[in-house]
Order: structure tokens, then sequence, then C-alpha cells
């Protein structure tokens, strides 16, 4: 098995037997990328001669627990300190972050290896990465079709193993929706659970950072490392961090699940369904209780999330205005000009089109009626998920309605689009941990099982994931990439 | 509900967004599309609903009022378009 292959803690193990350096890890990784990434296009911008200096000082240092010493990925979204981070957006392209994100300082201070920042969809605008203002992301399972996204980069080259793991967010189902499609272990955590400082916004009161990996296992070291409380981030949470690794057990006896009969009817595709129903029988086998629930105000959730974090965006992306950072017109001659021109050059479609979605929604004589009624119904949903938790553990379901579609297949067609997300925003919208793990496959392409937990219950969600992956195979299928040498 | 060209040109300027005669039309449309998605929250009967802003219950997070050291002014300026005398430069407001 080649190096690249290998999940983080198999690569861990090599390493702290010094079978094998931090130095010669990353290079199996570089060599990777540069055989499989003229294909995968998942990086914006990779970060070589920085990882190798940084495997060198790991490998001449004392060694770091968990996850020290190992490559990764971020989102282009997450700032690094000195390193472009775009956002995958033509107003960013040149923008150069002063500082690290909370996160971002969190890995480097546990002497991780960043091999570079991952494509995504404009701001995190997106389910396919196709709004990516620089090239759109394939998938490693079939090139002619979508990562999904926004976190499009950090799933495909998770999947392609141009990396061990990855970093996302997920606002709307950014982390599992790409996860889902690419046959990767994706995970949001709970609203508040890792710190969003220095993470650029797009709707503040749903995005979470979160992690893409390739087992649960991988999934809980990274977690370990990235959760906690944040003073920088006053909605990032004070409350204890457990050891992850320490629900990592295939004992499941008595576990309640719920699956809601929403999330298995029409508009999901019913091969999908199928896939998660044998999963849910699995479940049953390994001891769990298993029953039908109703979360009546699912189909709500997507047309209110389309007004809210619209709303959401267009006053976190006023910031962009040409003055301090990013792209400027240079011949306005008024103020007005000067932003309004800067804005129309430096945003794509789909940022604009949010934008002018959330303006409307907040302006005068329309704010009760779209974004008031939208926080209403929030409610509703938030409330949905309440009831159920009353009686039951964890929450079952499929992660997307089909799996990966064809690249330019759904770009006419918005509505279609944002529908994709219609199983995991009410997630979102309640604030929720939720993870997506592979459980099947339909035509060949990775179908994936979103797990739904209490809040700050990421601990269950663990458990119930790792009993399912350890006792199925679908998390050690690799998809067939023809290597250029 | 529908809306107009001329109501999408007043958005556009609240939102500081230049606009084509082009994208004009095709936002036009879109935005009618996705409003006209967004109606089906009418069904709902929210009368008696208090508006959930924020899924946490935190309010008003406070910190001691103590001086941090900020970043130095040449980091904060690195990325501006234009820069003169150690400021942002931008046309004449006044």
């Amino acid at each position: 098995m080649e190096l690249y292959e290998l999940t983080c803690h198999e690569l861990k193990e090599k390493l702290d037997r010094k079978e094998i350096s931090s130095r010669e890890i990353t290079q199996a990784f570089l060599k990777r990328i540069e055989q499989v990434e003229d294909q995968i296009k998942a990086f914006v911008t990779i970060t070589g001669d920085l990882a190798l200096e940084q495997a060198e000082q790991y490998d001449a240092g004392e060694p770091v627990p968990g996850l020290g010493g190992l490559p990764y990925g971020l989102k282009d979204i997450i700032c690094t300190r000195g390193v472009r981070t775009t956002a995958s957006s033509k107003m960013l392209e040149n923008f150069i972050p002063f500082y690290d994100a909370t996160v971002a300082a969190r890995l480097a201070a546990h002497k991780g290896i960043m091999l570079g920042k991952l494509n995504l969809d404009e701001f995190a605008m997106g389910s396919s990465t196709e709004n990516s203002a620089f090239y759109p992301t394939r998938n490693p399972w079939d090139l002619d079709r979508v990562p999904g996204g926004s976190s499009g980069g950090s799933a495909a080259a998770v999947a392609a193993g141009e990396v061990p793991y990855s970093l996302g967010t997920d606002s709307g189902g950014s982390i599992r929706q790409p996860a889902a499609f690419c046959g990767v272990v994706g995970l949001k955590p709970t609203y508040g659970r890792v710190s969003r400082w220095g993470v650029m916004a797009y709707a503040s009161s749903f995005d979470q950072v979160g992690v893409v990996s390739r087992d649960v296992r991988d999934c809980a070291l990274v977690l370990n490392v990235i959760a906690g409380h944040d003073p920088k981030d006053s909605t990032s949470v004070n409350q204890a961090v457990p050891d992850y690794t320490s629900f990592l057990t295939t004992d499941i006896k008595g576990l309640k699940i719920a699956y809601p009969r929403e999330y298995f009817q029409q508009g999901v595709d019913s091969e999908i369904r199928q896939v998660v129903k044998n999963a849910l029988k699995h479940y049953e086998q390994l001891g769990a209780i298993v029953e039908e629930v109703s979360l009546p105000h699912s189909e709500y959730a997507l047309p209110a999330y389309y007004l809210i974090a619209p709303a959401e965006a267009s006053a976190n992306l006023a910031r962009y205005d040409g003055v301090r950072y990013g792209l400027r017109d240079l011949q306005a001659e008024n103020v007005v000009d000067m932003f309004s021109r800067s804005r129309a050059a430096g945003f794509g479609d789909e940022v604009k089109r949010r934008i002018m979605l959330g303006t409307y929604a907040l302006s005068t004589g329309y704010y009760d009626a779209y974004y008031l009624k939208a926080l209403k119904v929030r409610r509703l949903i938030a409330e949905d998920f309440q009831k159920v938790f009353a009686d039951y553990d964890l929450i079952v379901a499929p992660t997307t309605p089909t799996v990966a579609f064809r690249i330019g297949e759904h770009t006419d067609d918005l509505l279609t689009l944002y529908m994709n997300d219609i199983l995991t925003v009410p997630v979102n919208m309640a604030g929720l941990p939720g993870m997506s793990v592979p459980c099947g496959f339909v035509n060949g392409m990775p179908v994936g099982m979103q797990i739904v937990g209490k809040p700050f219950d990421e601990g269950t969600i663990f458990k119930a994931a790792y009993a399912f992956e350890q006792t199925t195979d679908y998390h050690n299928a690799r998809p067939n990439l023809g290597v250029s040498k | 509900m529908a809306i107009s060209v001329k109501q999408v040109e007043q958005v556009a300027y609240l939102a500081r967004l230049e606009l084509t005669e082009q994208e004009k039309q095709i936002f036009t449309q879109q935005l009618t599309a996705i409003l006209e998605y967004a109606d089906k929250l009418n069904e709902l009967d929210t009368e008696q609903v208090e508006p959930l802003h924020h899924i946490l219950p935190i309010y008003n997070v406070m910190r001691e009022d103590v001086v941090q050291p900020g970043p130095p002014r040449e980091e904060t300026l690195s990325n501006a378009p234009l820069v003169e005398d150690g400021q942002f430069k931008v046309p004449r407001i006044i």
C-alpha cells in the first residue's frame, strides 16, 4: 500500500515507530499531488516548500501525539498568515492575511504540516465547487462529476489521496454533502464547538468549521485539536472538550436511533433511500433500536435558509469595499462608484445573487414578510429536532438526495441546485452536529449516511459512525485514478 | 411574489453592486423565482412563534476592558489597494 492511501492514525504509527519521517510522508503526498492534481484541481495554492520545511522541523524536534508531523489541507476560506487566502474569489485573488485563523493556528501549534489551500464555491456559496472563480474541482470517482460543495476541494483532495485530512466549513451542508459525494467522512460540529475566528464569514449564525477525513478515528483526532473555546469568537462555547477517540467503540446495544420519514420521501433518489435503509437494518443487527419519527417542518427549512443565509451574507460581505483589502476599481472618481464597481468586478454571479436576495429580504417593507418570517420558521424546525431528541440519541438519514451530478448539469437551474442541500440545511438551522459517513454506492458513485446528534454530543455520533464503519467495508473503497508520470 | 427591474436596481444600489443591463434582467427573473419559492413559508401560521435569531443561549458576551496589542500598521495596510502616508487612500468624499 502506498503512503498516500493510509489514514492519519496508520501514518502516525509509522511515524512514531520511526519507520518513516514526517519529511518522507510529506514528500509522498506532494508526489501524489503532482500526479493527480491536473485531473482533480482540488487546490488553489500548494505550499510544498513550506510543508517540507515544517516537516524537517518536526523530524528534528520532539514528537507531538495526535496528528503532529502529518500533512493536511485547509479550505481556502480559512486565513493563513503569509499564505494567500482567496475564498476562491477574484475579490481576494491576491489577499495575504497577516494572521492565522484560530483553527489554522491550532493545527500549526500541534506541528501539523500544511500542504496548501483547497478550492471552494466562492465565499462558500454553492453545492458543486463550480462557483469557484478559478476552476471547478472534479470528483475523483468520476472526473465528469462535481465533488459537491462548497468544501469540494477539501473532500476531493482527501478522496484522491492528496491530503490525509482537511478542514472545511459547513453552513448548509458544505462539508457533509461533498463528503458524501466523494465517499469520505465529513463532520460539521455543533455550532459553537469550533472557533470561527479568522474564517471568512458567509452566514454567521450557520457557519461552522469541521473535518473531512478517510475514516472516523481520524475525524475524532482532528476534532480533538480544533474544538474548544476561543476568546476571540464570542459564539464559541466554553465547554470542556472530551477526548473524542474515547467514544470509538463498536458496542451500540440499546442506542436509540430515529429516522425521519420526511427524509425518505419523493425528491430523494429511491436507490439512495434503499442504501440508507440497509444501513439502518445494519444498526438493528448491531443492537440499536431503530424507529421512524417525523420532523414535520422539514420542507420549510430550505426556503427559510435561502432567506436567512443571504441576509447574513449581504451584511458580512459589505466589508469588501475596495478600501482595506481586495479588488479595487482604481478608475472610480467617487466613493459610491468605487464600492459598486469594485464589488461588481470582484464578485461572481452566485455571490451577487445572494447579496441581492439578502439585501432585498432585509430592506424596509420586506423585512417582516421574509426575514422575520424565516426566523420564526427556523424556531419551528429547531423545535422539531428537540422533540425527537427527547426520546432518541441520534437521527440517521441520507446526506444527499442524489449522488454527485455532472459538471454543468444544474448550472441553469438554481432551485434544483439549491435542493441538493435539502437534507443537510435543517441541521444547520438547529445548530446541531452532523456527520456524513460512506454507506454504499449507487451506479458506482458513493452514498453518504448522515448521523445527527444532540448539541455538543459529537461523542455519540462518533460511536455510531465508528460501529458502522468497523463492521462494514465502504470506507476502504478508493477511486481509481489514472496516474500521469 | 414577482419583483420588478426597478426594484432590482434599487436593491443593487443599496448593496453597492453595479449591475449590467443583462444582469438586471437575469436577477429580476431569478430573484422572482426564489422569492416565489420562499412564499411557501406562508403556508405556516407563525403568529405565536418567536423568531430564532441564534441557536445558542448566549447573550452579551463581555470581556475585561484591557488594552491588547493590535497588529502593526504596516501589516494592516499590507493588502490595501491604495496607501498614502501610512493611511488607506480613497476618492475624495467631501
